[in-house]
């Protein structure tokens, strides 16, 4: 089920995280449809980058249509092209998700319900008109109208259309397992849920926003970020609006349409018109992943946590304690302790307990007898703590040693000497040991493991360089919780843990100033999910968790956690990349306008051409086609975000620095000239 | 040889001031230093304040700008009343009012430009009562600035950032009057003159003619001209003169004593945050780019002048003209690059008659922001706001909501530093836009073409920059200048630090992200090298297309004269 270290997305997909290539044909239909629509002046309005180059490029128009001439239309139309490139850039994220939105919409197709009225009788209503507190009844192949809580009766589940997995889940009332979900069917048995969802606000509902992107919220640091970009527009419009008065005093003149390309390519345009599609496609890297992050904000928290709280079992170990060994006390040896401990697992159904049968056969070639009529299974009881099996006379039994130890004497047995010793190693070493025992006699114990996950350690590691901290949070005691951190290398662990321990914690890593992540299913994790930074809810856990979190596993995968906190890192490298690409490209920009400006009154100046480029003319367009087609070439870039790597923040600062700041300076002087070079070619000019 | 000894002995000399300066002025703003309590007292009652009064950023910033608007009408007053004042042994009459205006404007922003010359327009009281007052609270008034942004980094969860008056009373009591007036003695000891007595009249027999010659309090105002980056001489020659700098040790002296506090304060900023190592990274920002532009300029100046060289006339020495022959090229050029580096504005050469490239070494010097290492208080504050720029696109670049020295840096914080980078070049573009359109501005330039547009863009880059050095050559005793030139000096100072002061408090309210492996280094050569390219690219990208108007073609026109 949990499977960290291969990734779900790439080769798995389904449900929500419709794995579509980075440019599906249809989705392509509708972006280019989109770059036209949202030429909008109102929608362009909320990126202050590109609303510049809209102006500009009206204004270039006015020129043009002024003044004919092939230099200022070729100016006029790349210009036009620019703000297009954004738009488009910006549909082809959204189309994404306008894609999975269709889907799910299909999928919330109108449903009747069977709402039971308060005086006990069905009445048949459509899905739409349930409201909040409402009862319905959904039997076998019933689609479940809207989300809620069984209260009453058990079913299976089709969980399919929401969370992609095919094998049914058991629902049931009471408990941890009792959320069902809209849009789910329902396979077996018959349920009684009672809805707790809002009409229009069901979770399909907020999926289907989300991944629309309908009410997208600016995230705190894309805010500052666009603020940014701001300040870097205003400060370049004096730059160019003063420039034709100092060419006045000069003695020189200077085109409008050179100033408004001039100001356009110096305003960071490349992040500008990218800027949201990084934004919207890092949510849709997380509903790929099947997380649905029910704000912005806590995908960018993601990225600056610090701490990171993981539930051992599922996510740190296998789900399942294991059989690893059987440890025979004086007298006996391992065989017989195998021979019998098999016999009384026979009937235990429990994954321990088959693991008992397992290890038996695989290591002592034990075969796996059959229960016979004779044989009488005694169930586990918290009162015995023991469970076993009754054969004719014999009574084999095995449990926790205290309880062994009892029920031996009181049969009259003696304890041998070494068995204390036995059960402390074992616990010392973190595992479990079981007791087993034929009538009075003590034969040994069993040593059962808890099982660390094969490279979960490795992920660790990772997450240590780069400076976040893993806590194992568990309800073990102590000694067998230090023994398993150890193992998997958790930074540190929180045994016996209580959920008010656990909101503790959180609560002082909180005062220290750090960011806490945690993963959690219960009703009583609701309080710590809520106060933890990224809290993330199983799918398969309560409304109350699902409700309390910022996001909603729906593979209920805890170890998801690391890829969530990988992938808010990823948005914000994205976003700080380009900006820095953006801005160093304006060197190569200035080195081929300035010297074309003014090159009929200083001629000097053509000293500064050191792209050699062909004429002023050719110059100054080959600059403005550049800053257009850059746009277009980092959109795959944007979309799927700047490669990451685990690393710390040296390394990857020193890694993005060289490709977007040094290549950010390098890449425009060569394409620059290639694109002068072709348009000299195409005797454009 | 010499030059290099120079530069040996005056890197020994700040790096031990730098140390020791540095962390004697955290402990007084820190409230560790007590000897003149005896003084500060009776101050604090008659202002009824006390060091345990804090201020949150807002009455700290209504403070300072009721002080500094206080000091303006105070000494625009003075000078508009001179005639009617004593200490006028000249009779000198009243200031007009337009260059009462810029005056006050110029010293209460510790600009220091000068559209006079000091000795035939300023009584020795409005010398010593209103230019050399504000050459003392002006410095003054920008370190305490300088030490509320500290405060915000040094400070985890406050809503106060100190307290004005208490601030500005220790800076001036332990810091400035000692200095200044030891050095005062130095200076007054190597022969600056010294005296209240007025002009001296020397009858030269053998040539039949009478000379008048300016005398007056020069010698201890020289200490603090330099020490608080003012540069505002008392005579109009400024430091070429022999009664304001009379030796190579005065020479040196001043450049010491002009670059001391600026360089220091980032060991102060270190020491207050409680990282020396923060501090350092500061310094090797300033004194890199510092060390480049004293290269490049030196370099510059011990070429030929294009212009001369076109002439037919080569020089062994460099390009000479207009430079005392005391001092000669290369020491020159350092005086001068430290001087407008660090917004002082003094001068012991003729700015105006450097090579082009190295009259260019000085604007471009200023254009940077004044923050290589910058005037006291504002060099240091003016780099923050930049270091905060590069660490908010260095943080992103590494996955992190970006931090400098745990506090985050959000939306408010990239409002406020954003602002505060964006007012130099807009403002300084803007009047020069406005000066080059219209005729008094036209009028203001002695010479055409590139050279008179580099002399009205250096005039008004140096007072948007508060730094007062003047280019030459360009009439600034005009309405038209006067008026432009106050409204670019008072915008480059106090529009640049009500953001500061805003940014303080806003830091100071933070709590502290602890560090960790996935932090982003402040204190490593990668910030030092983004904080540099950040600098570089605000003043290089604002202002290379006006700058390509104006010195780089007069360069490449090979000495052709305009």
């Amino acid at each position: 089920m949990s499977n960290v270290l291969t990734p779900t997305t790439a080769d798995a997909p389904h449900g929500v995280a419709q794995a579509r290539g980075l440019f599906d044909r249809e989705i392509l239909a509708q972006a280019l449809s989109g770059s036209v629509t949202k030429l909008d002046p109102r929608v362009q309005a909320r990126n202050p980058v590109m609303f510049v180059v809209l102006v500009g490029s009206l204004v270039t128009l006015l020129e043009a249509i002024a003044h004919p001439g092939i230099f200022t239309w070729s100016i006029t139309v790349w210009l036009i092209l620019t703000v297009l490139f954004a738009n488009f850039a910006e549909a082809m994220a959204e189309g994404r998700g306008k894609a999975q939105a269709d889907t799910l919409r299909r999928m919330r197709s109108e449903t009747a319900a069977r709402r039971r009225r308060d005086d006990g009788h069905e009445e048949l209503v459509a899905a739409a008109n349930l409201s909040r507190g409402d009862t319905v009844v959904c039997e076998a192949g019933d689609v479940i109208p809207s989300d809620g809580e069984i209260i009453e009766g058990i079913a299976s589940v089709d969980e399919s259309a929401i969370t992609g997995e095919s094998a049914p889940v058991i629902r049931e009332s009471g408990g941890d397992r009792s959320a069902v979900t809209g849009g789910t069917k329902v396979l077996s048995d018959r349920i009684v849920v009672r809805i707790t969802a809002e009409r229009g606000h069901t979770f399909i509902d907020r999926m289907i926003n989300l991944v629309e992107g309908a009410n997208r919220q600016k995230t705190p640091n894309e805010i500052a970020l666009t603020i940014l970009l701001a300040v870097l527009t205003i400060v370049f419009i004096p730059v160019v609006v003063t420039l034709q008065p100092f060419a006045a005093f000069s003695g020189a003149s200077v085109s409008v349409v050179v100033l408004v390309s001039l100001l356009v390519c110096l305003i960071p345009t490349t992040i500008g018109a990218l800027l949201s599609a990084i934004g919207i496609a890092g949510m849709d890297r997380l509903v790929q992943r099947n997380v649905l992050a029910m704000s912005g904000r806590a995908v960018e928290a993601a990225g600056d946590v610090q701490v990171l709280l993981l539930d051992k079992t599922g996510t740190i170990t296998l789900g399942n304690r294991m059989a690893a060994s059987f440890l025979p006390v004086q007298g006996h040896n391992e065989q017989e302790v195998a021979d019998v401990a098999q016999l009384a697992s026979l009937a235990d159904e429990t994954p321990e307990g088959r693991s008992i049968v397992v290890l038996a056969k695989e290591n002592f070639g034990i075969r796996e007898r059959q229960l016979e009529p004779g044989h009488v299974f005694v169930h586990f009881t918290a009162t015995t703590r023991m469970s076993g099996l009754d054969v004719g006379g014999r009574q084999i039994r095995k449990g926790a040693a205290e309880s062994v130890k009892r029920w031996v004497r009181e049969q009259g047995g003696t304890i041998p000497s070494d068995l204390d010793a036995i059960v402390e190693r074992v616990s010392r070493a973190g595992s479990t040991p079981l007791t087993v025992a034929d009538g009075a006699d003590i034969l040994g114990v069993i040593e059962l493991k808890d099982v660390v996950k094969q490279g979960i350690k490795a992920k660790f590691e990772e997450m240590r360089t780069m400076g976040i901290r893993t806590v194992m949070i568990t309800g073990d005691n102590p000694l067998t919780a230090a023994a398993i951190a150890q193992e998997a290398g958790v930074d540190d662990f929180l045994a016996e843990a209580t959920p008010e321990a656990k909101m503790a914690l959180i609560k002082q890593e909180q005062e220290g100033g750090r960011l806490v992540a945690m993963t959690g299913d219960g009703t009583n994790d609701a309080p710590a999910l809520a106060q933890a930074d990224v809290g993330v809810a199983m799918n398969t856990g309560t409304t109350a968790a699902k409700e309390a979190g910022n996001m909603v596993d729906l593979d209920s995968n805890p170890t998801k956690l690391i890829d969530i906190v990988e992938i808010g890192k990823q948005l914000l490298i994205t976003r700080g990349s380009l900006t820095t690409f953006s801005i160093a490209n304006d060197i190569a920009k200035y080195f081929a306008i300035i010297p074309a400006l003014f090159a009929i009154k200083y001629h000097q100046l053509g000293a500064l051409n050191i792209m050699r480029l062909h004429s002023p003319q050719s110059a100054v367009l080959s600059a403005v086609i550049f800053n257009a087609l850059v746009i277009i070439a980092l959109i795959p870039l944007a979309l799927r975000g700047v490669r990451f790597r685990a690393a710390n923040s040296a390394a990857i600062l020193r890694r993005n620095v060289w490709i977007y700041g040094v290549g950010g300076v390098v890449v425009p002087f060569v394409f620059i000239k290639v694109i002068d070079v072709v348009l000299v070619a195409l005797h454009a000019y | 040889m010499a030059f290099f000894l120079t530069l040996l002995a005056l890197v020994v000399s700040l790096g031990l001031t730098w140390r020791y300066l540095g962390s004697y002025m955290a402990a007084v703003f820190d409230g560790r230093v007590h000897f003149l309590g005896f003084v500060e007292r009776p101050i604090y009652r008659l202002l009824g304040t006390s060091p345990e009064q804090e201020q949150t950023w807002k009455r700290y910033g209504a403070a300072v700008i009721v002080f500094s608007g206080v000091s303006l009408l105070f000494t625009y007053a003075i000078l508009r009343l001179q005639g009617w004042l004593p200490l006028n042994p000249q009779h000198l009459g009243n200031v007009g009012s337009a260059l009462s205006f810029n005056t006050a404007a110029s010293f209460v922003t510790n600009t220091n430009w000068q559209n006079y010359g000091g000795e035939t327009t300023m009584s020795y009281f409005s010398q010593i009562g209103a230019l050399m007052v504000q050459q003392f609270v002006t410095p003054a008034v920008g370190i305490v600035v300088a030490v509320v942004l500290v405060r915000g980094f040094a400070r985890r969860s406050s809503s106060t950032v100190g307290n004005f008056w208490v601030d500005l009373t220790r800076c001036l009591f332990y810091v400035l009057l000692p200095i200044a007036f030891a050095f005062g003695i130095v200076f007054v000891g190597e022969g600056a003159v010294m005296t209240l007595a007025g002009t001296a009249t020397v009858h030269d027999v053998l040539n039949q003619v009478t000379q008048t010659i300016a005398r007056g309090p020069i010698g201890f105002m020289e200490s603090i001209k330099q020490l608080g980056t003012n540069g505002g001489g008392f005579l109009n020659a400024n430091s070429a003169t022999p009664f304001e700098n009379p030796t190579g040790l005065t020479n040196f002296l001043s450049i010491y004593l002009l670059l001391s506090i600026p360089f220091a304060l980032t060991y102060t900023f270190g020491k207050m945050v409680g990282s020396v190592r923060h501090g350092v990274a500061l310094l090797s920002v300033m004194a890199l780019l510092f060390g480049v532009w004293v290269g490049f300029t030196s370099f510059a100046e011990h070429q030929n002048n294009p212009a001369v060289a076109a002439a037919g006339v080569h020089s062994t020495v460099g390009n000479t003209e207009g430079k005392e022959v005391r001092f000669g090229d290369t020491s020159s050029a350092l005086f001068a690059v430290s001087s407008t580096m660090t917004s002082t504005g003094s001068a012991d050469a003729a700015y105006d008659s450097f090579t082009p490239i190295g009259g260019m070494g000085l604007m471009t010097g200023m254009m940077l922001g004044e923050v290589t290492p910058g005037g006291t208080g504002s060099g240091l504050y003016t780099l923050l706001i930049y270091a905060l720029i590069a660490v908010f696109i260095g943080g992103l670049m590494i996955g992190r909501t970006p931090e400098y020295l745990g506090k985050k840096i959000q939306s408010r914080e990239v409002k406020l530093a954003g602002l505060a980078a964006l007012v130099m070049p807009v403002v300084v573009l803007i009047v020069t836009a406005i000066a080059v359109s219209v005729a008094a501005g036209r009028a203001g330039p002695l010479n055409a073409g590139p050279h008179g547009f580099s002399e009205i863009l250096y005039g008004l880059t140096s007072q948007g920059n508060n730094n007062g050095s003047a280019f030459g050559g360009l009439t600034g005793n005009t309405p038209f200048y006067n008026i432009i030139g106050a409204v670019d000096m008072l915008l480059g100072r106090f529009a640049i630090m009500v953001p500061v002061l805003a940014l303080g408090g806003a830091l100071a309210a933070k709590n502290v992200v602890p560090e960790s492996l996935g932090t982003f280094r402040t204190d490593n050569a990668m910030f030092v090298g983004l904080t540099i390219g950040v600098i570089l690219i605000i003043g290089g990208l604002t202002f290379f297309p006006a700058v390509s108007l104006g010195p780089i073609v007069e360069q490449l026109s090979h000495g052709r004269f305009f």
